[in-house]
């Protein structure tokens, strides 16, 4: 390359630098549209669930561990009274109950128990079986730090998945389901 | 005047004392241990309300994590079984001062990467500049 072409390259190299952070500053706006910074990956996936012994809401005396739940997988569905995204969400855990082939099991998060019932009661119950953490303290062990979440949970009592956030119909057939399919199909 | 001024400026130190940090009635045992909660729980990321600390943190998620840390502050666990213990469950990003691992290569790098480009650019174009007075008029212009 001779010296005068590398000099009218060299006037292009103030665009190229321009052009360059224009490109970090579009995918940094494009990076913030479709991922949203509140929902952080659990260190949790793949390692088993924590051990729980949770009281039943309807019977709060009666309590429910992580070993009565071994032998297949479940699903477990962070909400409360108070949580308004949990009403956003409820609908479809409504319609989708039944269609999941695995029990949804409520967690009611931080909630007074009867706040949990009318709730429920006003709203429909898509529970299989609803377990009350009042305190929230199991729920810290679970990485739990807003509601609603979802965790689906193997025969063996691992964690395969967790969701942040209202599940949609779009995030159940997505993410949620094939991953339902994979553990039935591996017998897990 | 003096008077008023005085309680304008203990009003306004109380102001800031009470934005420092988020007030809970954690029985300390000394000074020390409560300056060590302090400093642990700044390090700390509130994970619901992300822009904020642990210890300045109202919310009801910074509250239950600082009782729980305290509580373990007295079991005598240190700062770093504290540290992994949450960063168990919260992964690494609870913690605001990041450690080096794959996917935060690019943030440790990142900017002394980008320094040394520019740092080398600078001193090519100065290099070019200082060359002798007679080989620049040579050179068709620049103009850039």
């Amino acid at each position: 390359m001779n010296e005068v072409a590398r000099k009218s390259l060299g006037r292009f190299v103030p665009l190229i630098v321009f052009a360059a952070l224009v490109a970090f500053f579009v995918i940094g706006l494009v990076w913030n549209q479709t991922h949203d910074a509140r929902f952080v990956p659990s260190p949790l996936i793949d390692k088993p669930a924590p051990a729980f012994r949770l009281p039943r809401l309807e019977q709060p005396t009666q309590f429910v561990t992580k070993a009565d739940l071994l032998g297949k997988p479940y699903l477990i569905n962070v909400f409360a009274s108070w949580c308004f995204a949990c009403g956003d969400e409820h609908p479809t855990l409504m319609a989708y109950r039944d269609k999941f082939g695995i029990p949804l099991i409520g967690y009611d998060y931080k909630d007074a128990p009867q706040d949990a019932r009318a709730w429920l009661d006003r709203h429909g119950d898509p529970y299989h079986e609803v377990l009350t953490d009042q305190s929230g303290d199991t729920a810290i062990n679970f990485g739990v730090y807003g509601a609603p979440e979802t965790y689906l949970i193997d025969a063996k009592g691992v964690i395969r998945y967790k969701h942040i956030g209202p599940l949609t119909p779009d995030v159940i057939a997505k993410e949620l389901e094939p991953k339902i399919r994979a553990l039935e199909q591996a017998g897990t | 005047m003096k008077r008023l001024l005085v309680v304008m400026f203990v009003a306004f130190a109380l102001v800031l004392s009470a934005s420092a940090f988020a007030i809970d009635p954690l029985p300390f045992q000394s000074t020390a241990q409560r300056d060590r909660f302090q400093h642990l729980t700044r390090e700390l990321r509130c994970m619901v309300c992300q822009d904020e600390s642990l210890l300045s943190s109202n919310a009801d998620f910074a509250k239950q994590l600082r009782r729980q840390i305290f509580d373990m502050m007295q079991q005598g666990k240190s700062d770093k079984e504290i540290k992994d213990w949450l960063v168990a469950r919260y992964s690494s990003f609870i913690l605001y001062d990041p450690p080096l691992a794959p996917s935060t290569i690019a943030l440790w790098f990142g900017t002394p990467a980008i320094l040394l480009a520019g740092g080398i650019v600078v001193i090519v174009l100065l290099r070019r500049r200082t060359r002798p007075a007679g080989a620049i008029a040579d050179e068709p212009g620049d103009d850039w």
